[in-house]
């Protein structure tokens, strides 16, 4: 049903193809000028103390690649408030399915696709300095999958605070496109408070950075590697619950 | 004067509502502010050889920057967007005022309400917990503070030709994206400008939009000299009058050829 949900919205969208292929464009190009930024750096140190441009380009990679599929398909929760204060979410409601799909199904923008061409080159082109092995291709299988999650329970969470208030929600904008700012880089130049938040609050290190050490080859226990992408699923999880929570105490805004 | 004093007050009082925006808008550019510092001050660690910026000069680059983010015309004022869009703008040109002076003034409070809602508590944030100091000396402090307005003004001759181009393009959605990519890179707002290859300096300093945010940033630092501020000064204006008459210019040729939309 979801797939039937994604393809309505998709169809909609095309109907404004130079508007689309615009924004298209310029999307790509603003996360383009990102890289340009790094790149010029590398160009006038020579390195970041220990990581290399390659090494750095597959954390950048891989979690804007991650962040770009979210973006893709979670457009209903990250404008979950104005649905609200429209008061259509008592029609979301009316409706024989579950509210969470509905709004996961509701709005498919292709503007992330910009980010997601410019993720997967920069991606493509670090791979192609990794010394591949089964195990490490699995592992950026599975630190894919679960930023895609961790990222996907953070815009959940987000809708889910609409529910109590509606100002300042761009604040949950420091942790997702923050997010995605930050952990670009390894982690480990972050002081280590902002490294502990980013471990334990908000897991982005369990999905992004020791895996990412393990494919590189560096020093990491392997069950730290293996396991810790688990800690997206388990995120969304929990947002999920949380928006549930939300939804049973919705009161409509009326009309 | 007084009808365009009449337009910033008004204007400015509007934009000052918009608070819970500017809370989100202090936490959302502290957290960035934190990340860019902490990537350029890494990058420092493993630097050999002198480097056109120390890394003492950083923190108040990238605060002050942060803090003032919404100077520059990152978008174009939405709303003579849509008077432009809707044909609203023929009612505009009734009015018995200079419809340049007119926008210059909207521009004027745009590109300041919204800054002084947010500076403040970044300031003292930053200079709290995040390392940003004071200038090295008065003549720095004053440079700096010479060169925001100058950087001010040039943003709003900016931000006005940004309007005036919609009477071409109508929607201004390309270009609102285009621009801000554009005013983001080449203002500072990325990298540093003396961090980019040296190759390229050339080009940076030409623009006229390193006037906009790096400038007044590199006389806070130190990292320009006071003895030099005359000299880029003197840029800042001579760029914001250009951009004037070239807006003055297209302005006067749009209004023409000007179809007005809707009846």
């Amino acid at each position: 049903m979801i797939v039937k949900l994604l393809a309505a919205s998709l169809r909609a969208n095309l109907h404004y193809r130079a508007s689309f292929f615009m924004q298209t464009v310029a999307a790509a190009l603003i996360t383009c000028v990102e890289f340009l930024g790094i790149w010029a750096l590398f160009s006038r140190f020579g390195s970041l103390p220990g990581w290399s441009l390659p090494e750095v380009a597959l954390f950048y990679g891989l979690i804007n690649t991650a962040f770009a599929l979210t973006d893709l398909f979670s457009r209903g929760f990250d404008m979950f408030a104005d649905t609200l204060r429209v008061g259509d979410f008592d029609r979301v409601l009316l409706r024989p399915r579950a509210a969470a799909l509905q709004i996961a199904g509701q709005d498919l923008r292709l503007r992330p696709l910009g980010r997601l061409a410019q993720g997967a080159v920069i991606l493509a082109w670090a791979a192609a300095h990794v010394a591949w092995t089964p195990d490490r291709a699995a592992l950026a299988a599975l630190s894919l999958a679960g930023s895609f999650c961790l990222f996907y329970g953070l815009l959940v969470f987000q809708a889910t605070i609409a529910f109590w208030t509606i100002d300042s929600l761009e604040m949950m904008n420091s942790l997702t496109y923050g997010g995605v700012y930050a952990g670009g880089y390894p982690l480990d130049i972050y002081p280590l408070w902002f490294r502990r938040t980013f471990t334990f609050a908000v897991p982005l290190a369990c999905v992004n950075w020791y895996p990412v050490l393990a494919i590189l080859g560096r020093e990491v226990p392997p069950a730290a590697a293996w396991l810790a992408p688990l800690a997206g699923p388990a995120f969304l999880g929990i947002a999920l619950m949380a928006w549930r929570v939300g939804v049973g105490r919705y009161a409509s805004t009326g009309n | 004067m007084t009808p365009y004093l009449a337009v910033v007050s008004a204007r400015f009082r509007v934009l000052l509502q918009y608070r819970a925006a500017a809370f989100a808008g202090v936490v959302t550019q502290t957290f960035f502010g934190f990340v860019r510092l902490a990537i350029l001050l890494a990058f420092f660690r493993a630097a050999s050889g002198p480097q056109p910026m120390t890394p003492a000069d950083l923190p108040a680059y990238i605060w002050l920057g942060q803090a003032m983010f919404q100077m520059v015309p990152w978008s174009l004022d939405r709303e003579v967007a849509a008077l432009v869009r809707t044909g609203g703008v023929s009612y505009e040109l009734l009015r018995p005022v200079d419809l340049y002076n007119q926008w210059f003034a909207r521009a004027l409070a745009l590109r300041t309400a919204p800054v002084l809602l947010r500076a403040l508590p970044m300031v003292v944030l930053a200079a709290a917990f995040f390392g940003l100091g004071p200038p090295p000396s008065a003549a720095s402090g004053l440079a700096f503070a010479a060169s925001v307005a100058a950087a001010l003004l040039l943003s709003c001759a900016l931000t006005v030709l940004l309007n005036v181009t919609l009477m071409w393009t109508l929607s201004g959605e390309g270009v609102s994206q285009l621009v801000l990519v554009t005013v983001i890179v080449f203002s500072g707002l990325v990298i540093p400008l003396p961090f980019f290859p040296d190759w390229f300096q050339p080009v940076v300093t030409a623009l006229p939009f390193a006037g906009l945010m790096d400038t007044p940033l590199r006389l806070y630092t130190g990292n320009i000299p006071a003895t030099d501020a005359v000299a880029f000064l003197t840029r800042q204006v001579a760029w914001t009058l250009a951009l004037v008459l070239a807006g003055r210019a297209l302005l006067a040729r749009g209004t023409r050829r000007l179809v007005i939309h809707g009846g």
